[in-house]
């Protein structure tokens, strides 16, 4: 008598774990479907809500960043021996080519739209400017670190020389490569074009460089030769590479597809700070 | 003698039709309402969280780590679509879920916080006692033996609980603190708290352990749930009426 209640509540218990962890693994698999995820992630409305959370985020951390801190700078025994290249590896095309072949000695860095004095400079320029050199992690929005020693032209500095006009909110990189395809045809605003923007906090900050010099040698193509934005406080997709103009403007809705970058076209955060 | 034998049974009888079951009111509100907030962000973050894991799924010690560094741990496969959240593999959605509902968790988080330290819930209901951490051995015994407190010791957490109560908490405020140091900007604020954590690709890994551990809490728990007596635990969620199981139940 005893034996079988026994057995019986032991079959009991084990029927209840079973059913627990498939009760668990349904509902986990389930959710989804009931929730109707992938229906709400299409949803424009959804996005808005869920896009609060952006504003959210770049206020605190404009906050809690208002005493301009910067971004801890590394040893140089912590450069990471391989630094990954990310995004283009090499824009192509004729035009690009033609200023590898040349070493770059016929790159120019053009600064207008919302200043004073448009400034038109070379490789060759900015390297004659004062330089600001600094050993940073590179943080990749999938997921990756590496650790490289950055030399370039700190970007107030030309941001003063060219003079900001009131009014101006962002600066605006336009690069060299395009992820989409062929990169010599269709202007800067073209389809697939990179193109990135930050707004003035982050243009101002001494960490913001024009870089030129990557671990003590020129950048080299897959890193963005001839010149390269760096943005420490936000993450690598911020960081331009192949740069050519910088344009000061009061808004970027009318720029290519109006969110302020190539990765925010495709629907990452403008604001890359985490 | 026959009268009084049938009078004892009907008492019985009584007794077994109509068991007596104390009524409890176990969870206040506030308990009730974050529980049900929790699970479902809980949720959203670990499926959104393993759809960003997917974008790089290896993991690494120290500050630094990508493609040519050596892996702490690497994983072959990417982990199934009906896991992630959304199912298809898309890092900038998957971001947004997962920033929106780490706003959630942390608020929620804190009004329970607040709350629970306020009315003394942690430190009373909660936070073991000496008798209680006397008690591990015998009730990690009962435990294995899936039997579960009755009567008066029903009414309380048993130390276990207790345990994975404030470890769940501590998880959680370690979730919230090794997502941070992911982020460059919160970097630059509190480089000393990533460097505590031993660089920001070993705060990438304990978030990916801590997480483990509380989908293993979540599991343990919904068993123990299915064990206890389901439809009374869900009901005590719910309503906060918990029916203590008697002595001879």
């Amino acid at each position: 008598m005893t034996i079988i209640t026994r057995q019986k509540a032991l079959l009991t218990r084990r029927e209840a774990l079973l059913g627990g962890l498939a009760g668990g693994g349904l509902l986990l698999s389930g959710c989804s479907r009931i929730l109707q995820v992938d229906a709400l992630t299409d949803s424009t409305s959804f996005q808005r809500v869920l896009a609060v959370a952006q504003s959210w985020t770049r206020a605190t951390q404009r906050f809690f960043l208002a005493g301009g801190q910067m971004a801890k700078e590394y040893k140089p025994s912590d450069i990471s021996p391989h630094f990954k290249a990310n995004g283009t590896l090499n824009p192509g095309g004729d035009d690009y080519e033609r200023h590898v072949a040349e070493g770059f000695v016929n790159w120019h860095l053009k600064i207008d739209g919302m200043v004073s004095h448009p400034l038109t400079l070379s490789v060759a320029d900015l390297r004659r400017l004062p330089s600001r050199s600094q050993i940073t992690r590179h943080d990749c929005v999938e997921g990756w670190s590496a650790i490289g020693g950055w030399t370039g032209v700190p970007l107030a500095l030309l941001l003063r020389a060219a003079g900001v006009r009131a009014g101006a909110k962002y600066v605006v990189f336009y690069c060299a490569d395009n992820l989409d395809g062929d990169p010599a045809k269709g202007g800067e605003q073209s389809p697939g074009q990179y193109y990135e923007s930050i707004g003035l906090v982050d243009a101002m900050h001494p960490q913001t460089i024009i870089a030129y010099d990557m671990n003590g040698k020129p950048l080299d193509v897959a890193h963005g030769a001839p010149l390269r934005l760096r943005v420490e406080r936000q993450l690598g997709y911020k960081m331009a590479k192949y740069v050519r103009h910088i344009q000061l403007v009061s808004d970027f809705r009318a720029i290519a597809g109006g969110h302020g970058g190539y990765w925010e076209d495709q629907g990452y955060d403008w604001y890359a700070g985490i | 003698m026959p009268t009084a034998a049938a009078e004892a049974t009907s008492e019985t009888d009584r007794r077994r039709a109509q068991p007596r079951r104390e009524i409890i009111y176990r969870h206040a509100w506030p308990v009730r309402l974050t529980h049900w907030i929790n699970a479902l962000t809980i949720f959203i973050l670990v499926g959104s969280g393993l759809n960003i894991f997917n974008a790089h799924p290896r993991l690494y010690w120290g500050q630094a780590g990508a493609d040519f560094d050596k892996p702490f741990l690497a994983f072959a496969r990417p982990w199934p679509d009906w896991l992630t959240l959304p199912s298809y593999m898309d890092l900038a959605d998957a971001r947004h879920w997962h920033f929106f509902f780490a706003w959630v968790l942390v608020m929620n988080g804190a009004f329970y916080l607040a709350w629970s330290l306020a009315s003394r819930h942690i430190q009373r209901d909660l936070w073991p006692t000496a008798g209680d951490v006397r008690a591990i051995p015998r009730s990690i015994a009962d435990h294995i033996r899936l039997k579960h407190p009755k009567g008066e010791a029903a009414k309380r957490y048993n130390v276990l609980q207790r345990l994975a109560y404030v470890g769940l908490l501590a998880l959680a405020v370690g979730m919230v603190l090794t997502g941070l140091c992911m982020s460059p900007g919160f970097d630059a604020f509190a480089p000393w708290l990533v460097a505590a954590l031993g660089g920001r690709q070993s705060a990438r890994t304990l978030h990916f352990l801590f997480a483990s551990a509380i989908v293993l809490f979540i599991a343990v728990h919904l068993i123990e749930v299915v064990l206890a007596g389901p439809l009374n635990e869900l009901r005590s969620m719910i309503t906060g009426r918990y029916a203590v199981p008697g002595e001879h139940d």
